[in-house]
């Protein structure tokens, strides 16, 4: 009785499916420069990754985890826990997963950073972002998949593109958060010696905002690899794909070492950004 | 540091006439109504509209203290906001060292501020991430100084401020008196024609707060600068200031000398500022002297002179020499016993031991000088001359707080 009619309806699926296309045709010769770029630059991070000895790796770690978060100890866990991905035999993996992370990571805060400035900036930027970086979280992150295989087909590159519009929106509005949250005293004060924009921005606003910003650095790492696992879909090699591989073949052990594999390098890479953002908070209070 | 010689009374340093800061939308509608001169409540319940500053005009000299002081909402620190447009006025001319505030380009603005005013702010305003040093030379660096260069003249800021061998902490691990004695160092620093403090005290201890009262004092008897100072405390308003805009509601309401303001409050809302005031630090020798006439002098008969202090209504006198300055104090009684003894020179009669001061002096200095001598004290000029005496009942009368009332007009010179 009371259905909803079928008359009132907008075809909007038709519409994006057109702009699609049209985006396909008209647009692809820019897409595939992108990409090609891209590839290039994860080519280099993971070969470096690759390279690089796993006990340099675990050193590495290891003095980064106690230099931030303070005791021997920390370094040493954390170390440990890289280690026992080599042990499940998932090095190569892992490796190739972060190098994915860290490509995402860096286009994120590439694309991120100047967008946070700018929303903090005026407040009708901040109302015209806000709706959009709602709906990139909120938005079932598999549908990223399409486009982003759409455009830049199967493989590592569409893994970026897809996290990075995933991972992307917490450092803009933790840059946005944190340059409002600067006191508005010493705002004043730099305005009132004469600072210009440029100036407020570098000497007082990023500096001050600086520990608002690691955190935003923070989820947004979380985020990507996060993303990554499942952008393993459109087959970026990496630990998700294991995780798929065991899911297919009904493997619970093999899952089961892949997703810890995933879950202690998320650990590491948190707890390590995290004492970092804390340490500058600290600092400045 | 630059000094300037003493406050020339030329050419104002600072003009601002009709200053308006009115807060909603749309202000300028107040103006075409004709509701410009009513209550700022009843202006907030007719149209929304909140009038921040109303029709302000005052000028500052160079190198004198100008106080702006009222309650909180008085306005006072949104005017010396709009005095370098932190906060625009909504209508209103400013004029700094000639140059027209207001019309300035946002550009022109910046150049300005950086070369002319520095600000000391209520909650300090430093860079946290900044050292001392780093926080002192900070106007210098937006200004474009060599680092090298800004760094010597911070340090120098430093000192005078009394921070030295603090160059390298940052704020944080300072106490809030030191915090904007960095504050003050940084403003100092940037060396500008007018320093200008917004509650700079307000925020420190009274002990503290009275130290750094004293320490502006004496380096403004140093440094000569213009500062233009807000606060909400009227002892420290007549401490620090040459002048005292007193502000309500947005408006002054009087301007004058500290002397002026707590001699003639303007109305019962200055009075009772005024009520809680200390008038010893204030009131001057000038102020409260009687002024010595006739003046009688030394080669006088003692006749003539017993003549003239009766006429006078008065039981003594300062006897003169050729040049008008003070040489003996003598008595009604000391006169008589001369004149019953034949003598025939008041000389004889005189006593040549007495205070003096200068008109200057505040009235809690004069304390120690009136229980010294029995007689009145002599008011000297800088030539010696003396100008007029202050009994010691007169002293104490300048205590009472009704004081202005009670015939505080007459005594003025």
């Amino acid at each position: 009785m009371f259905e909803f009619p079928e008359k009132i309806y907008i075809p909007m699926e038709k519409w994006i499916d057109i702009l699609m296309d049209w985006v396909l045709t008209n647009m692809s010769g820019i897409f595939d420069a992108i990409g090609l770029s891209i590839l290039k630059i994860l080519l280099i991070i993971e070969k470096v990754l690759l390279w690089v000895p796993w006990p340099v790796v675990l050193i590495i770690i290891g003095v980064a985890a106690w230099r931030s978060m303070g005791k021997l100890r920390h370094g040493v866990l954390m170390a440990g826990l890289i280690f026992m991905i080599g042990v499940f035999g998932y090095w190569d993996d892992s490796m190739r997963t972060l190098a994915i992370v860290i490509a995402s990571v860096a286009v994120s805060l590439l694309i991120g950073f100047p967008l946070g400035v700018l929303m903090a900036r005026s407040d009708r930027m901040q109302a015209i972002f806000q709706p959009f970086l709602d709906a990139m979280q909120t938005m079932p992150s598999f549908v990223y998949l399409i486009p982003a295989m759409m455009l830049f087909g199967l493989g590592k590159v569409p893994a970026v593109f897809a996290t990075v519009i995933y991972a992307v929106p917490p450092v803009i509005r933790l840059t946005d958060v944190g340059i409002r949250g600067v006191p508005e005293t010493v705002v004043e004060a730099a305005r009132s010696f004469g600072a210009s924009d440029r100036q407020l921005l570098f000497d007082v606003q990023l500096p001050l905002a600086f520990p608002s910003i690691m955190v935003g650095i923070n989820q947004t790492t979380m985020m990507a690899l996060a993303m990554v696992v499942i952008a393993s879909m459109i087959g970026a090699r990496g630990l998700g794909l294991e995780v798929l591989k065991a899911i297919n073949r009904i493997e619970v052990g093999h899952g089961f070492t892949a997703g810890a594999s995933i879950v202690f390098l998320a650990i590491v890479i948190d707890r390590i950004t995290n004492a970092f953002a804390t340490k500058q908070q600290k600092h400045l209070s | 540091m630059e000094t300037t010689d003493a406050p020339d009374n030329g050419v104002p340093i600072l003009i601002a006439r009709g200053l308006w800061k009115i807060f909603g939308e749309n202000p300028e509608r107040l103006f075409k109504s004709d509701l410009k001169n009513e209550s700022k409540e009843k202006i907030q319940e007719e149209t929304g509209l909140v009038v921040g500053l109303r029709d302000i005009s005052f000028e500052v000299q160079k190198g004198e203290i100008f106080v702006l002081m009222g309650l909180s909402g008085s306005g006072k620190s949104t005017l010396i906001r709009v005095l370098i447009r932190l906060v625009d006025p909504t209508a209103g001319e400013i004029y700094i060292g000639g140059k027209e505030i207001c019309a300035l380009s946002e550009k022109e603005l910046m150049k300005f501020r950086r070369r002319s005013t520095a600000m000391v702010f209520q909650a300090f305003g430093l860079l946290p991430h900044y050292t001392v040093l780093d926080n002192a030379a900070y106007g210098l660096k937006i200004r474009g100084v060599p680092e090298e260069e800004r760094k010597k003249v911070a340090l120098e800021a430093i000192k005078t401020v009394g921070l030295e061998g603090w160059e390298d902490y940052l704020p944080s691990s300072l106490s809030g008196g030191m915090q904007q004695r960095v504050g003050i160092a940084r403003a100092l620093a940037a060396d500008p024609d007018i320093m200008l403090l917004d509650e700079p005290f307000s925020g420190l201890d009274p002990l503290i707060r009275r130290q750094m009262q004293n320490e502006l004092i004496q380096l403004q008897s140093e440094l000569h600068k213009t500062m233009i100072f807000v606060t909400h405390d009227l002892q420290e308003a007549l401490k620090i200031a040459d002048r005292i805009a007193i502000m309500q509601d947005g408006a002054i309401i009087q301007i004058g000398t500290p002397e002026d303001i707590i001699a003639n409050p303007v109305s019962d809302y200055v009075q009772e500022f005024v009520q809680d005031a200390y008038p010893a630090t204030v009131l001057t020798a000038g102020t409260i002297m009687e002024v010595n006439e006739p003046e009688i002098h030394v080669w006088q008969g003692p006749k003539v002179v017993h003549t003239l202090i009766h006429r006078s209504k008065r039981d003594f006198a300062f006897i003169l020499d050729k040049g008008n300055c003070a040489v003996g104090f003598l008595n009604h009684k000391a006169l008589d016993m001369l004149i019953k003894d034949g003598g025939d020179r008041i000389d004889q009669a005189m006593d040549t031991e007495f205070e003096t001061c200068t008109p200057e002096m505040t009235v809690e200095e004069l304390f120690p000088l009136a229980t010294a001598s029995p007689h009145p004290i002599a008011v000297l000029d800088d030539v010696g001359k003396l100008v007029g005496y202050i009994r010691n009942h007169t002293i104490i009368e300048s205590m009472i707080q009704e004081w202005p009332e009670n015939g505080g007009e007459d005594k003025d010179v």
